[in-house]
């Protein structure tokens, strides 16, 4: 057994909003440098279980750790590169203030946060629209700001809230070859998303239904496991809707 | 660090939105201007009581601008006055009229001291040095220091730059979270602290440039009385803006989004505006007047009051300046604290 140190660790975390519970009793774990997708229909508990990963959020019960320290840790946040499902940018700055912005919280400064800038620019395809301000973006150029964002500080975890949506095919292989490239430089990747053919790129999946999880497996293992042929149909195995 | 990237974010904002600069900048301006225009026009005509044996002064009334009406007794006099049917009632004492003011409204007071002087004057060459024709002047309602229409000028610079940096802080602070930048912030190792400092230093430096802008403009242009020190008008100033900022970035929390923030005015600014001393607070019931003594416009308009108009100096404002303070660094506080909500730690 080559013995790997979770990156993760989630132990029977519930979480409540007043009197609903949003997840229910999840315990799972994410190794290091894998691509981990967290794979649910909206309104399943996806965005609620990053914010828990991220410690902006906290668990009602149970227990987060990242890379063995007890979440929610300040500290830790440096280790974390965050894209949330909302493209927060300011809008009304350029898209070269934002990410100065965000890489002076992260502590980058001088030479290293204009290389910084300048190298996730070019890997989300921006660096011609770096002194275009936010507000004239379109959607799938925030969202890939939003990554360039995430990348900045070249965090070992990276926790991506459906990076992929409003981008178009080409840019989202070139993007999913990045997210691989980073993987074999040791980043770790959880990331959400309902699309199912981007499913079979993570090396390992979580199905979420309602709160509860449903399944942790490869691509490969769920589909042997459920007789399926396609993730969509192990997804629906799992769902409760049968055949 | 991280508070100068949020107080250059802030500055960088600004500059982009035209718009919101000019509503903190050339608003208030335009306002006074408004309220200066309104407030010198028409010159109030008095009415005035007088008592039979007051003949000659009447003459000399009746001349000037102002309803002068007889009464045949001091006391259907004193009746009127009360009834609030005259501003003023004048009788003699030996040579010398006695008057006694109504008091509860400054432009009256001042049309009715104003005809009284004339008056008097045109009665000065006839009496030549013998008695005096100066009325002594008493006050039925308020007391002696009743102030003119001149202390609207301080009260209002305080309330215009309270209102509109309230209102600017407070929806700027409300976008980050319906923008979902604040969770962004919050998802970096910054600390909420650090984010209300932020937010305080970036605001802060435009409201030096509004503060410095607002007092020019009021004591230069407008001409609004003026016997103190500009630097003390300055301070006020700007310590009224950071708590209107502290106060508009806490109350955002409680506020889903840009129309809750509104609805706060009502509630947060207008009845400030009332207690602030714009109208005499001697009248009004004690617990009101307690209230009044825990909003900021009121050590705000009250200080910029004692340097303006009574020209007072340090000893006489230090209340107010730290009073601003202490509701500054509370605001700050509670806004931390508030934070608490969307990150525990």
């Amino acid at each position: 057994m080559n013995q790997v140190k979770p990156v993760i660790e989630v132990t029977g975390v519930d979480r409540s909003f007043g009197n609903k519970r949003v997840l229910k009793n999840i315990t799972l774990q994410v190794d290091e440098a894998e691509t981990f997708g967290i794979l649910g229909p909206s309104g399943s508990g996806k965005t609620t279980l990053i914010k828990l990963l991220t410690g902006i959020d906290e668990a009602t019960s149970g227990e987060v750790q990242l890379l063995g320290v007890r979440m929610p840790k300040l500290k830790m946040l440096q280790q974390i590169g965050y894209m949330a499902q909302a493209d927060a940018l300011y809008t009304e700055l350029s898209a070269k203030e934002n990410l100065e912005f965000f890489a002076s919280l992260y502590g980058l400064k001088g030479g290293n946060r204009t290389r910084r800038i300048r190298d996730v620019m070019e890997l989300v395809n921006l660096q011609e629209h770096l002194r275009k301000r936010v507000d004239q973006y379109s959607g799938g150029m925030k969202r890939r700001l939003s990554l360039a964002i995430a990348l900045l500080h070249e965090p070992p975890l990276l926790l991506l809230d459906e990076p992929t949506v409003g981008i178009d095919p080409v840019l989202r292989r070139s993007i999913w070859q990045e997210l691989k490239a980073l993987n074999r430089k040791g980043t770790t990747i959880v990331l959400t998303t309902h699309v199912m053919d981007e499913a079979e790129k993570c090396d390992r999946l979580a199905m979420i239904r309602d709160g509860v999880l449903l399944a942790v497996d490869t691509p490969a293992g769920l589909l042997q496991a459920t007789g399926s042929a396609t993730i969509e149909e192990a997804f629906l195995y799992y769902g409760g809707v049968r055949q | 660090m991280r508070i100068r990237a949020i107080t250059q974010r802030i500055l960088q904002q600004f500059i982009h939105d035209k718009r919101t600069m000019a509503l903190m900048f050339i608003a208030p301006l335009l306002v006074l201007s408004l309220m200066s225009l309104v407030f010198s026009s028409p010159a109030y005509e008095p009415k005035i009581g007088v008592s039979a044996d007051t003949a000659v002064f009447r003459t000399a009334l009746e001349a000037q601008q102002a309803e002068v009406t007889g009464y045949g007794d001091v006391d259907s006099g004193n009746a009127a006055l009360k009834a609030g049917d005259i501003d003023a009632f004048i009788t003699m004492k030996g040579s010398t009229p006695s008057v006694v003011l109504e008091g509860s409204n400054p432009a009256a007071n001042r049309a009715v001291i104003m005809a009284l002087q004339e008056a008097a004057q045109s009665l000065q060459p006839a009496a030549s040095g013998s008695g005096s024709h100066m009325p002594q002047i008493s006050y039925l309602y308020g007391a002696q220091d009743m102030k003119t229409i001149d202390r609207f000028g301080p009260i209002m610079i305080g309330v215009f730059v309270f209102f509109f940096v309230f209102l600017i802080a407070g929806v700027s602070f409300l976008r980050e979270r319906t923008t979902g930048t604040l969770e962004r912030l919050l998802s970096t190792p910054l600390k909420r602290w650090e984010i209300v400092t932020g937010y305080v230093c970036g605001f802060g430096i435009f409201t030096i440039f509004q503060a410095l802008l607002i007092s020019w403009f009021s004591i230069q242009v407008l001409g609004i009385m003026m016997n103190g020190s500009f630097g003390y008008v300055l301070l006020m100033t700007l310590l009224l803006s950071m708590s209107a900022l502290t106060l508009g970035t806490l109350l955002s929390a409680f506020a889903a989004n840009e129309l809750q923030m509104i609805q706060f005015i009502p509630l947060v600014i207008v009845p400030q505006i009332f207690l602030s001393g714009l109208f005499p607070l001697d009248t009004l019931p004690l617990w009101l007047q307690r209230i009044g003594l825990a909003t900021p416009i009121y050590y705000g308009s009250e200080a910029l009051m004692d340097i303006m108009l009574r020209g007072q100096g340090w000893e006489d404002i230090a209340r107010d300046v730290f009073m601003l303070i202490g509701f500054s660094l509370l605001f700050m506080l509670l806004n931390v604290l508030a934070l608490r909500k969307h990150r525990r730690m």
